[in-house]
This record gives C-alpha cells, sequence and structure tokens, in this order.
C-alpha cells in the first residue's frame, strides 16, 4: 500500500487505531495481529522481531517515547544506526567508527538546531516535549529508513518547531523514504504533501483520497465521517480492544 | 615449572565469560590438613613464625568461632567447615617483580590483566594466590614518601607496633561468626600506611585470585590513612569453578584519621561456587571521609555490608553498592552507616539487578547515636528485576537516638521495561544489546564514579553477566 519515496497521511479522530496500527507494524508485543499481512518489499514482517523490523528498513518515531535512564544518547544512536546499516552485525562486533559516527551526528544536530550537548543526555529522561520529537527526528535522520511512521511527531511543539520539524523531515524524507504520517495538523503535510490520505475510525481504514481529503478534515473535522460510517464509529465509541486489521 | 593452564570444557562455547575461568596446575609448597582446630591454627602460625601474641589472637578467635551460632539471617549457608583447606601455600616467597614469579602463576595474573593495569595505572599492587601474597609492588615515589603498602603477613614482621595498635580493634573477632574464623586463621591481605598529608593520585590495587579447590581464603586486610592524606585503594576478586564450594572470609579494617580521605573499592567477580562472607568496617575521624564503592557480580552467596562508623564532628560516610544476582546466585549486600558525632553525614546508594533467578538483597542499617545532633543521612536504593523467577528483597533498619537529625529513605523496585525494549529493540538492538544498555544505564550513577578503567571494567562484566544466559 506504500510504496517508496511516497508520502500517506493517516488521519482519524482520538482512539481510532492510527497509534495501534503503527506499533502492530513496528512489532509492539502488546499487539497480536489475528489477521492480514504487513510486507516490506517482498518480506513478511509479522514474523520478525522489532530489532529485525528496524534492519529490514523500518521506523517509528513514536507519539510519546519511552526514558531510559543512564543511558546516553549517543551511545544508544551508535549502536541503533550501527546495527540497521550492518543488518548481519552479531553482538559484541564492531560499532561503527567514532568519528564517522560524530561527525555524521554533529552534521544532523546542526540541521535540527540541537546543542551537541544533547548527544550526552540520557535517551528521553527528562526531555521537553520538543527535545522529545527532536530526538525521535534526529533517529530518523540518522537510521535512514525505508519506510517510517511518524505518530505525532508534530505535537506538542510551538509553531516554530513545527516548521522545523516538519522541514527537517521533507528533507530527511526526500524522495526516497516511504512516509505514513500519523497527525492531526496540516503543517506537517503542507511541507510533506500525502499522495494518499487514509482515514481511521474504529480501527479500520474506512476512507482513502488524495491530499484534498487531509485538507477537508483539517478544516470540518471528522462530523462527515462519524456520520458515513455509524458502525465504525459505534466501535470507535467501544474500542478498547487492541485488535488491529491492516 | 610447568605451564599449564586447563580451560575450562565451557570456554569455547561462552568465550569470553570464562576469562576468569580457568584453573592454573600449580604444587602448593605448603598446606595443611583439611579442616579447622587448634592444631591446624597453631600450624598455620608456627609457618608464619608469628609472635606469640597472634597466636594467643587466634587461638581466642577460633574458641569464640565455634561457640557461635550460624547467622539465621541473610543467605543459606551450607558449610562444612571441615572439608576446607585453611591454608595453602601457592609458593616460596614473594616476588617483587612478575619475573620472580613462578611461570605458571605469573601468566594467571597476566591472564586476568594485573601486570597491564600496574603499567598503565596502578601506584602499587599485591597479588594474592589462594593463601599467600605472591607477588608486591609500589612505586618508588610512595616508598620515598613513607607509605608502607605491603601483604599483612610481612606487615607484622616490619611494622609490628604499628599493626599491632590497630589490628582487630575495629572488628573484634566477637563481632561475628566468620570475622572469628578469618582471625583464627588469617593469612594474607593488605597493610597500608598512608602518612599525614600524602595525597595518592593512582590506585593501589589487590588481586586475590582462588585456585584451589575446597580452599577457604581468608585474607586480613589493615588501613590507615593519616591525617589529611588521601587514598584510593581498589580490589579484585575472582575464581575458577569447581563443583564444590570454596569460601572466601575477609575482615577489613580501615581508620580514616582527621582530614583524610579514603575511597575503597571492591569489584568481587567470584565463580558461583563461592560463599563470600566478608567483613568490612571503616571509622572516620573529624571531617574525614571514607567511601565505600561495592560492586557484587559473582559468589553464590554474598553477605557483605561495608560499614562507616562516624566518630567525630565532621565526619562523612558513603557506600555504594551495586548487586547483581543470576542463575542460582544470591547477593545480601547493603550497608551500615553509625553516626557517633553531632555534624556528621552519610549517604548509602545501593543498586540492585536480579535476573535468571537470581535474588539481590539490600540490606542496611542506619544508626544515630545519642548526642550526634544535626547528623544528616539519606538512603536511596533501587532495584531492578530483570524476569518473573527472579527476586528483590529490601531489608532498612534505622535506629535514630536524637531529634534534631535528617534522615531520608527512598526506594524502588522495577521491572525492565517492555517499552524501554521495545523502544530499543524498535532501533535496531537486539534483545540482548537492548537489556544489557537498559542495566548498564541503571547503574550509570555509580559506574560513572569509578575511574575510567573500572567503569569499562564493570561495564564489560554487566554486558558478560547479560549474554552468559543466552548460551
Amino acid at each position: 500500500m506504500l510504496v517508496e519515496g511516497e508520502t500517506h497521511a493517516l488521519m482519524g479522530p482520538n482512539g481510532s487505531g492510527k497509534s495501534t496500527l503503527g506499533m502492530a507494524i513496528m512489532g509492539h508485543p502488546k499487539y497480536e495481529v489475528t489477521s492480514g499481512t504487513i510486507m516490506l518489499d517482498d518480506q513478511d514482517i509479522l514474523a520478525m522481531s522489532p530489532d529485525e523490523r528496524a534492519r529490514a528498513g523500518l521506523f517509528m518515531a513514536f507519539q510519546r517515547p519511552v526514558a531510559i535512564p543512564g543511558v546516553k544518547m549517543a551511545d544508544f544512536l551508535r549502536h541503533s544506526t550501527t546495527n540497521v546499516r550492518n543488518p548481519d552485525r552479531k553482538e559484541g562486533e564492531d560499532l561503527i567508527p567514532m568519528k564517522e559516527f560524530r561527525k555524521e551526528l554533529k552534521y544532523n544536530m546542526d540541521k535540527l538546531e540541537m546543542d551537541m550537548q544533547f548527544a550526552r543526555r540520557y535517551v528521553n529522561d527528562g526531555f521537553s516535549g520538543g527535545e522529545m520529537k527532536r530526538a525521535e527526528i534526529l533517529q530518523l535522520a540518522m537510521l535512514q529508513p525505508t519506510f517510517a511512521i511518524l505518530d505525532e511527531t508534530d505535537s506538542g511543539l510551538d509553531a516554530d518547531a513545527v516548521r522545523l520539524a516538519s522541514e527537517s523531515i521533507a528533507e530527511i524524507g526526500r524522495a526516497k523514504m516511504g512516509l505514513l504520517i500519523i497527525t492531526h495538523h496540516d503543517k506537517l503535510l503542507v511541507h510533506n504533501p500525502p499522495k494518499f490520505t487514509h482515514v481511521m475510525l474504529g480501527g479500520r481504514i474506512v476512507e482513502t483520497g488524495g491530499i484534498e481529503l487531509a485538507e477537508e478534515l483539517h478544516e470540518s473535522g471528522y462530523e462527515r465521517i462519524r456520520a458515513a460510517y455509524p458502525d465504525a464509529e459505534a466501535q470507535n465509541e467501544a474500542m478498547s480492544s487492541s485488535e488491529v486489521t491492516s | 615449572m610447568a605451564t599449564e593452564i586447563t580451560p575450562d570444557a565451557k570456554t569455547e562455547i561462552l568465550g569470553e565469560i570464562n576469562k576468569y575461568d580457568f584453573r592454573t596446575e600449580n604444587e602448593a609448597v605448603f598446606k595443611v590438613e583439611k579442616g579447622i582446630n587448634a592444631g591446624i591454627v597453631r600450624q598455620i602460625s608456627a609457618m608464619k613464625e608469628e609472635p606469640q601474641w597472634m597466636l594467643d589472637f587466634r587461638l581466642e578467635a577460633l574458641e569464640i568461632f565455634e561457640s557461635k551460632p550460624m547467622p539465621e539471617w541473610g543467605g543459606d549457608i551450607d558449610i562444612d567447615f571441615q572439608d576446607i583447606y585453611y591454608y595453602l601455600k601457592p609458593t616460596e616467597g614473594q616476588g617483587k617483580t612478575w619475573d620472580e614469579v613462578p611461570e605458571n602463576i605469573k601468566e594467571t595474573f597476566e591472564r586476568l590483566g594485573l601486570p597491564q593495569a600496574e603499567r598503565e595505572y596502578l601506584s602499587g599492587v599485591k597479588a594474592q594466590f589462594d593463601s599467600e601474597v605472591i607477588y608486591g609492588s609500589v612505586s618508588e615515589d610512595l616508598d620515598n614518601l613513607g607509605v608502607i603498602f605491603t601483604d599483612t603477613d610481612t606487615a607484622l614482621k616490619e611494622h609490628s607496633e604499628l599493626l599491632r595498635e590497630y589490628f582487630g580493634t575495629i572488628i573484634p573477632s566477637l563481632d561475628n561468626k566468620f570475622a572469628a574464623l578469618n582471625s583464627a586463621v588469617w593469612s594474607g591481605g593488605s597493610f597500608i600506611y598512608i602518612p599525614p598529608g600524602v595525597k595518592i593520585e593512582f590506585p593501589l590495587q589487590a588481586y586475590f585470585r582462588i585456585n584451589a579447590e575446597n580452599m577457604g581464603q581468608f585474607e586480613r586486610t589493615l588501613i590507615i590513612v593519616d591525617e589529611g592524606a588521601e587514598i584510593h585503594y581498589v580490589e579484585g576478586c575472582t575464581a575458577p569453578t569447581y563443583s564444590s564450594d570454596s569460601l572466601h572470609s575477609a575482615v577489613v579494617e580501615v581508620i580514616v584519621k582527621k582530614n583524610a580521605r579514603c575511597r575503597y573499592t571492591t569489584i568481587q567477580n567470584w565463580a558461583n561456587n563461592i560463599y563470600n562472607l566478608v567483613t568490612k568496617r571503616a571509622v572516620c575521624m573529624a571531617d574525614a571521609t571514607m567511601e565505600w564503592v561495592d560492586g557484587n557480580l559473582g559468589s553464590q552467596l554474598t553477605m557483605k555490608y561495608p560499614a562507616v562508623y562516624m566518630m567525630e564532628p565532621g565526619a562523612h560516610g558513603e557506600i555504594l553498592s551495586i548487586a547483581f544476582s543470576g542463575k542460582g546466585q544470591h547477593q545480601d549486600a547493603g550497608a551500615k552507616l553509625v553516626h557517633v558525632a553531632p555534624n556528621t553525614t552519610g549517604q548509602i546508594i545501593s543498586k540492585s539487578i536480579s535476573k535468571d533467578g537470581g535474588r539481590s538483597s539490600y540490606r542496611g542499617l542506619v544508626r544515630v547515636e545519642k548526642g550526634a545532633h544535626n547528623a544528616k543521612n539519606n538512603v536511596v536504593c533501587d532495584a531492578l528485576i530483570l524476569d518473573a523467577d527472579s527476586r528483590s528483597d529490601t531489608y532498612p533498619y534505622i535506629e535514630v537516638m536524637e531529634q534534631d537529625v535528617s534522615i531520608g529513605h527512598e526506594a524502588s523496585v522495577s521491572r525492565i521495561g517492555e517499552e524501554q525494549l521495545f523502544y530499543l529493540t524498535s532501533r535496531g538492538l537486539s534483545e540482548a544489546e537492548a537489556s544489557a544498555m537498559i542495566v548498564n544505564g541503571f547503574i550509570e550513577p555509580l559506574v560513572k564514579e569509578l575511574p575510567m578503567e573500572y567503569a569499562v571494567e564493570m561495564n564489560r562484566l554487566i554486558q558478560l553477566q547479560m549474554e552468559g544466559s543466552v548460551g
């Protein structure tokens, strides 16, 4: 459904299952995919662990990334960058050279207007909302996945930060990355115009359209959608289940 | 002498995890019979040509050992005291250069990385192999400053007055059953005296290696840091794995005088058949600081609670404790801080990790004596449990006899978070790498207190522990 180089928007009211879909694609152990398949290129990734999915080129920027006290951003990023670039690397084998890594990290941090001091902080530990989102984009930039899911990477940011985030993502993803953007805002989509817009309600994709659908939803909200799909709307209300159909 | 180091059969499979797990073929030059009785104690003392007072001290301690019951708290101790060798002399004499050490034993310590560490960043080294210190060196600079760093047996001969003044005064034989046992059969250990005002930049290190099977190692360490002096002492401990148990029961006494500072770092990585039952205590005088940094990764059972008695105003005691219990291991580790004088401050930070059915306990005592006005103490203990089979317990004891004091205690227990694991693995880290990273992050606040070389070693040991279960 998502082709390399294409941007898709995934929209829908709160609780409609957008993040859940993302988590299921990334392989979160809490979600079980009960039917359907998820293919990446020609590979069925459902049998893969999250790290195998990452090494195969999948990435998700999380809405609320978890803190990992005591683990420095730079150490974590050096490990993950090494593994993603060298998918066959075994534990204990060499990491990418420090000099090369630092140069690349600095380049990407400069672009995101982040101070190098940031690399010494513990992963997401005590980060402000804006710092968290920026750190997720930094990882996107370093890991250069084939397909990325961005889960509200623009929420909780002020106008300037949203602009910076949007432009950065556009630059990182330019022409080669497949993007699935989960958002409530339109800023991110202005810089990253979606080829398709999908609307989720009650755990299902109920409608797919072009960029104009995203624009409509942004301006008029979900009233039309809710009215048009009463079953899905009822499901959305009731939803506490963690099942996902994709 | 033949150089023969037999790798354990598992070495190939587990790779580096068994860096420490190899046996050295060595014919002891002298060995007492198995078991303990007054005859054995006399034999050890005679062998060492000790003065009468030390023999009397030993015999009295033996009586105390025999009269004291086994502790009923802590871990399960199942030791047959008559099935242990209490004294085993590995070589004739002690080397002052590694070339004077028999080839096989020298190679043992080379594999453990000691000579290299000595060349790179240590001021002095003692290496103990079974019952005796077989190598000792101290830099010339320290010698010239009047620093004494020798093994305790030599100190008994060469610095007998200084030794006798303090020996057994901080931890009397009556203190506990294992302190009494050590007092009866002690051998080896470090004796350190730092003259007033001398500050030692690089650490002094001792390395304790148990090589023989059914062995008891009972080193006795005494450190005196005179007024205004500073020292960092580090000890490492390893042994090969045998099917039967061995016992390590040390006594460590430290005196930190006015304005002086002592840091004592232990990285204990005993094999999993070793009972590690150790008594460590420091007294701290006016405005002096004592810090215990205690890393327990190995052994089948460790019971160890380094203590600081703050005897005079302004004294500061600090204990940083890290315990890692894997399969079949119980770390009953902790700390004791006793505020005797006013305006004394203390801090305990304990971090424990339990994995694969391992059990970590924090057992700590904070005591503020009558008269210790304005004492301040803070305890933080955090436990991380890696799976459902593992266990963590906390036994904090707080006894306060004064009103105007400040006492804090925070404790947390967490399981390694599914969310944290998912986050790291979703970025391409394997589950083992991710767990190791989370665990290293958990102890990072303590590890960053270590000198770089030891911090690297500690992280590596944790990594090995994490990988060990996979194989």
